[in-house]
């Protein structure tokens, strides 16, 4: 156990350090992990409710209802502590477009836009096959409304 | 002394002679004869062709397409004009033959080029028909009183002459792929002509000429942020019908989610068909993977 945890404390030392390298401080590294982690968990509950929409794996109501029950809660957090300075895309890690801190209200807009769809589609997800695909047409439009404007292009 | 004005002379006459080489060919006279556009089928070609992504108001809803919008390039900025319905600001009061011929050859009705940031090098090789369904679409879309803005170009693109030789080299109406199939020649309608896939995943050379030997391998983007994706199969492993779902919902095969300029193509591409959208993946599968940008 003890090595593990030597292991596990080294592991992240380093990869600490080697984002310092890009004189990311550590509230700036938390900050930038948290949201990629947060963003990366929207794709796993998206990942069954998007394939059931697609057809490609079998409905079924109670995995439906929990995704969206967890991508509505997901969608409702506050994220203001997501927004540190100095995190936009102007750094290598990250895709965060300056615009999310040059235009907050319209960032927010969108964000609530997102927190309106996931909330639709929790309420009818265990509801059938068909509830499920006609709320999971907004949820994907919310989502590109904000990769639109907010998410810089990858390299 | 005396061999100055030869000399100027012939300059002029050079100059003329490649005036009128490359002067502003629109369509001919006839080309709209016998043909009668359907404004229903016109708005699965306006989605098709992607018009409102680029001439709708910023932010503005799809179908006011009062212009305004600006696209950064490697020659100055251009501004999307307004070609909603106003006789005035708009184009209104043109006829569908100057319609066409704006669209499929770049000339205004005034006889002037029009920059390729308007892609009729694509529109090019549109069906005459499809073009004319679109501009019967067109003319059911509101009016909207905007004034067009000027672009902002860089010393000589200022000069719309110098696109005569331009259009002389680039502006071809042959199609780059072979498409043996009912589906692959609907595929190539939507993505060589149509779609103007090209215009941003094809690499371009120095005089902003598309690269057809890189045939949609992937392109700088032209606003210096990010690079466009590879979509030929060297680049895009999904299958047809992971491709066909991500025109319809934006989604990757990950549930990530298309962003930047491919959100507005999105939009455009949820309004086709299922079957479109397979055509558009059968297109870009039968590809060949040997392409290359490097």
């Amino acid at each position: 156990m003890h090595r593990k945890a030597i292991l596990a404390t080294t592991a992240l030392c380093l990869s600490v350090s080697a984002v310092l390298a890009q004189d990311l401080n550590e509230e700036q590294q938390r900050a930038l992990t948290a949201r990629q982690a947060h963003m990366g968990l929207y794709g796993f509950y998206l990942t069954p409710l998007g394939q059931m929409a697609q057809e490609t794996i079998p409905y079924d109501a109670q995995t439906a209802a929990a995704a969206a029950g967890n991508l509505a809660a997901m969608a409702a957090i506050d994220q203001s502590a997501f927004w540190v300075d100095g995190t936009d895309s102007s750094i290598e890690t990250s895709r965060a477009r300056a615009e999310i801190w040059t235009d907050p209200d319209g960032y927010l807009q969108v964000k609530q836009g997102m927190a309106e769809a996931t909330e639709a589609l929790a309420l009818v997800a265990g509801d059938g096959l068909d509830a499920l695909k006609g709320a999971f047409g907004p949820v994907g439009q919310s989502c590109g409304a904000c990769h639109q404007t907010y998410r810089a292009p990858a390299n | 002394m005396t061999r100055w004005p030869w000399i100027a002379g012939l300059l002029v006459a050079g100059i003329g002679a490649g005036w009128f080489t490359t002067k502003p060919s629109p369509l001919p006279a006839s080309a709209l004869d016998g043909i009668t556009g359907d404004a229903t089928r016109g708005a699965v070609t306006f989605a098709a062709a992607g018009c409102a992504s680029c001439h709708n108001a910023p932010d503005g809803p799809l179908d006011v397409l009062a212009g305004g919008k600006s696209f950064t390039s490697d020659f100055g900025t251009f501004i999307a004009p307004n070609i909603s319905s106003d006789p005035v600001h708009g184009v209104g009061d043109w006829s569908d033959l100057d319609l066409a011929s704006a669209i499929m050859r770049g000339v205004s009705p005034e006889g002037a080029h029009y920059y390729p940031a308007f892609p009729y090098t694509s529109y090019i090789k549109a069906d005459i028909q499809d073009v004319a369904d679109l501009i019967a679409h067109l003319r059911t879309l509101p009016a909207d009183a905007t004034p067009s803005q000027p672009h902002d170009l860089r010393f000589p693109y200022t000069i719309r002459a110098t696109l005569g030789p331009w259009k002389a080299l680039y502006l071809r109406d042959d199609w780059v792929m072979d498409a043996p199939t009912p589906e692959l020649e609907r595929g190539r309608d939507l993505v060589e002509a149509l779609g103007h896939c090209a215009e941003c995943h094809t690499p371009r050379n120095a005089l902003g000429g598309l690269d057809r030997a890189a045939w949609l391998t992937g392109a700088p983007n032209p606003s210096g942020e990010g690079r466009i994706p590879d979509i030929t199969p060297a680049g895009l492993t999904w299958s047809e019908q992971q491709i066909a779902e991500y025109l319809k919902s934006g989604f990757t095969p990950e549930f990530d989610s298309a962003g930047g300029t491919m959100a507005d193509v999105i939009r455009n591409t949820a309004q086709l068909s299922d079957e479109d959208r397979l055509a558009i993946a059968a297109y870009l599968k039968a590809l060949p993977e040997t392409l290359s940008s490097e």
